[in-house]
């Protein structure tokens, strides 16, 4: 352990987080899904990246464990919450400005060309923020990233090819995937804007938006779809600051526990 | 100056702006004689391990030959079942008439010399 422990957490958390809130959005669509093959798609994803999320909470509380061991705090974060933190505690006891996930991955799920751009979106950032991730020096956090990116590749294929199938299909197909990117390409200037505890995380955000940008811009050029420019970007959820949209998502996750304390099934 | 606030307690947030609930729109409305938009149907094969031969195991429905792969992917290898997909529209699979089986298969019943069976092997060769 050592001085940057508090950004460090943090980091992990918003890591957490993100892929916590995502995973939730997508189970919605369980039992939902336009085909009972598409159904599976989603879910599948959605399971991928809870259990993403998973590691990065256990990782998270073991953190904030020792940290609270090590300054001899009998009371260990979240502050106030007389348990030792662990994945559950982490994810259901935390009020919604704790949560530091992206804005894009709070968002509706809309119709399917929504929910697939989020998708698009998102996973394509992950795939080059993880790639990046795994020069850290961290092991554990290269363990994780390593074994996610494989999980990812395939996100980004999946939801690629519908990005094409949807862009470049019928005239509704791209009206929709107009629509979608009106709702939600001003949820993606965030991903590029590091929050304070991610300055000392060595990641290269130039980079990162440049290598993004190629990759969306590719696939857009191809679903004849355009990126937009130059329009106003939300931000804020890496630092807690969320759109209508989380509480909502928490009222739903975290009800079973807030209910009925320490329950378990 | 009047302000209308409406608040909301928990389970009666109207479904509209509860954020969980917005697939209504996005549900694909049910297309007549249970088509799905002209996707046709898929003969799914997946080896389980290297070596082995691709075996059927069900089909699903896919826009082209690519979506049939993801989704067979997804729908018959989450548990580690395969190492291979294999897909083939299934209109293009010739199956033998159960009608005609009398004709195609029973000619075979009684003729049992066709099987390999009725040599005598040395003690040496082992695994026949």
């Amino acid at each position: 352990m050592n001085g940057t422990l508090p950004y460090k957490t943090d980091f992990i958390l918003s890591l957490a987080d993100t892929t916590l809130i995502l995973s939730q959005r997508n189970s919605e669509w369980c039992g939902h899904g336009p085909v009972l093959e598409q159904d599976i798609a989603i879910t599948n994803i959605s399971l991928d990246l809870l259990g993403q999320s998973r590691n990065f909470y256990q990782y998270a509380a073991e953190l904030i464990n020792n940290s609270s061991k090590e300054q001899g705090l009998k009371v260990s974060r979240p502050v106030g919450r007389f348990r030792e933190a662990d994945e559950n505690t982490l994810a259901y006891l935390r009020k919604e400005r704790e949560f530091k996930n992206l804005l894009l991955v709070e968002q509706a799920n809309g119709d399917w060309a929504q929910t697939i751009l989020r998708q698009f979106l998102f996973s394509q950032f992950q795939y080059v923020l993880f790639e990046q991730l795994q020069k850290s020096k961290d092991e554990q956090l290269v363990a994780i990233v390593t074994k996610a990116l494989k999980e990812i590749a395939y996100h980004v294929r999946w939801s690629s090819e519908w990005l094409i199938r949807l862009g470049d299909g019928t005239e509704e197909s791209h009206q929709r995937m107009v629509h979608a990117v009106d709702e939600l390409w001003r949820y993606t200037g965030e991903m590029f804007i590091p929050a304070e505890y991610e300055k000392e995380a060595g990641i290269d955000f130039d980079l990162l938006k440049n290598e993004w940008n190629k990759k969306v811009t590719a696939i857009f050029d191809e679903a004849t779809l355009t990126v937009p420019e130059k329009i106003f970007m939300q931000s804020g959820g890496k630092e807690g600051r969320h759109t209508e949209q989380l509480g909502f998502i928490l009222a739903e996750l975290q009800y079973m526990q807030r209910a009925y304390p320490n329950s378990e099934w | 100056m009047s302000f209308i606030i409406s608040k909301h307690f928990y389970g009666d947030i109207p479904e509209e702006s509860a954020g969980g609930n917005e697939l209504k729109s996005a549900q694909v409305p049910p297309l007549a004689n249970g088509d799905r938009g002209g996707w046709p149907l898929w003969e799914v094969f997946i080896r389980s391990k290297q070596g082995l031969d691709h075996k059927h195991v069900g089909s699903l429905h896919a826009a082209d030959a690519t979506m049939a792969i993801e989704n067979a992917r997804d729908v018959y290898t989450r548990r580690m079942e395969g190492v291979s997909i294999w897909v083939v529209e299934s209109k293009y699979i010739t199956a033998s008439n159960p009608e005609e089986a009398g004709e195609l298969y029973e000619p075979a019943v009684d003729k049992v010399y066709r099987h390999p069976t009725f040599y005598q092997l040395p003690d040496a060769v082992n695994h026949m």
